[in-house]
């Protein structure tokens, strides 16, 4: 480890790692602009569900390098391509977690609603979702840590945040920024884990309680 | 449609079929790296996993392993064994087995912790060692679940071999560095083709294997959800999904 590179290129390593905070943010956020429509379609109309986590499977199971290299012609080496692919990943777990955490919620608590007087949409925003929470933010942290991962793979087309640093230490042969770039993305998936566990304490406070019983 | 007319070329030039640098070659190596590092995985994973599994010990680190593999950037770490191991196939070896092996130990650990206690208590009541526990009732009854970490390991193999390409060696990942480097964006996207393909007919085959070694009581069971289910605390949730 050569720590005058590290304070030397300190500026560097932070603008990286904003590139590499906001390429996993906007990721997310597309993902579960999409994710949660097709969530909802799914549980509304079961039969939707197959094809849609079929497609949605097919589209996780092709490697991410290949679907980076796969939108080049169309999109080139641009941050677009990078968002598009990093979406396209995180859309199988958000769906998958939103559905099954929906299909969680007992039958009783839904005909208490009902029977309360509750319509679709409050129901579902005031009593479905919040049971829900716990699974799909288990949902948000796989695809959070993942895309954490992922965009490091993005420094092959000359993008990719902490990953970059893993490319200029290959062409210099320099094991320092390749180091440095390897824990601080590891650290980020973590710390961003445990800031997801520490939002779901908050928003289900009633969990705390039967924890405790 | 010029592309696509371009990309037909690049797939039909008898060219792109023969010799070192050809689709069956390059496809051949790409295998070949795979089933090894996925083998040495197992082979490193599984009898691991299915001790702790079997005693109920170190359950904490089986568990949250795989979680922390996710984090772990494939890239980076081939190119750290790279820098410290030298130029050869060794460390894309060693980076490859690395990754695969947290899949296989958290699910093989799960499965394993998840065979109902009376069952396994009846098996000792019938007067089985624990060895005859292990092979006769909770290796079968994990069975789902092994083949699901198996799975995701072999598929992720598969995707990250693509990067030994990158340290200049071979595999169907030659195809997308070098056309990057040229901007040949037919052979780009012709491997891109490639990998993606063979990545679908890994996960169809290993499915495939995985109803004919799993029993057939158990052939309903769905693995995977069961796992990410685990982890959110919810196993009740996913032990209902068909």
């Amino acid at each position: 480890m050569d720590w005058g590179w590290v304070q030397d290129h300190l500026g560097e390593i932070q603008s990286l790692f904003l590139q590499h905070a906001q390429f996993t943010l906007l990721a997310l956020v597309y993902g579960f602009a999409i994710a949660f429509p097709l969530a909802l379609a799914a549980t509304r109309w079961p039969r939707l569900y197959t094809p849609i986590l079929g497609l949605t499977g097919i589209l996780f199971t092709i490697p991410s390098i290949a679907l980076f290299m796969l939108m080049m012609p169309f999109t080139g080496p641009t941050a677009t391509t990078c968002l598009i692919a990093l979406t396209i990943y995180t859309l199988l777990v958000l769906v998958r977690n939103t559905v099954e955490g929906l299909k969680g919620v007992p039958r009783e608590v839904r005909e208490a609603a009902e029977a309360m007087g509750y319509r679709r949409f409050k129901q579902l925003f005031r009593v479905e979702l919040p049971i829900a929470l716990p699974v799909i933010i288990a949902g948000i942290r796989i695809a959070v840590v993942t895309t954490i991962g992922l965009v490091t793979i993005t420094a092959l087309i000359g993008f990719g945040g902490l990953g970059a640093l893993f490319i200029d230490g290959f062409r210099q042969a320099f094991g320092t920024p390749i180091v440095v770039g390897f824990v601080l993305s590891v650290l980020f998936a973590i710390a961003a884990d445990l800031a997801l566990v520490g939002l779901q304490r908050l928003l289900t406070p009633w969990a705390r309680g039967t924890a405790a019983r | 449609m010029t592309f696509l007319s371009e990309l037909l070329a690049w797939f039909t030039d008898p060219l792109n079929w023969k010799g070192s640098s050809g689709i069956p070659i390059r496809t051949w190596e790409h295998i070949q790296y795979s089933v090894t590092a996925t083998l040495i995985a197992a082979l490193i994973a599984l009898p691991i996993a299915l001790y702790l599994g079997h005693t109920g010990r170190g359950g904490l680190l089986a568990i949250n392993i795989a979680n922390i593999g996710r984090a772990i950037p494939s890239l980076g770490l081939i190119i750290m064994a790279f820098i410290l191991l030298g130029l050869n196939i060794i460390p894309v070896m060693i980076a490859l087995v690395a990754l695969a092996i947290p899949p296989i130990v958290t699910n093989t650990y799960i499965g394993v912790r998840n065979v109902n206690r009376e069952v396994r208590d009846a098996a000792g009541g019938m007067g089985m060692t624990g060895w005859q526990v292990l092979t006769q009732v909770e290796i079968p009854v994990a069975m789902p679940l092994i083949m699901a970490g198996l799975r995701t390991s072999a598929v992720q193999v598969v995707a990250t071999a693509t990067l030994a390409a990158y340290l200049s060696f071979g595999g169907l990942g030659r195809y997308l560095f070098d056309g990057l480097a040229l901007q040949d964006y037919e052979q780009l996207t012709g491997g891109a083709l490639l990998i993606a393909a063979l990545s679908l007919v890994t996960e169809f085959l290993l499915a495939r294997v995985q109803t004919i070694v799993v029993p057939k009581g158990l052939a309903s069971r769905n693995a995977t959800a069961a796992v990410d289910a685990k982890m959110s605390g919810k196993a009740e949730v996913a032990s209902s999904t068909a």
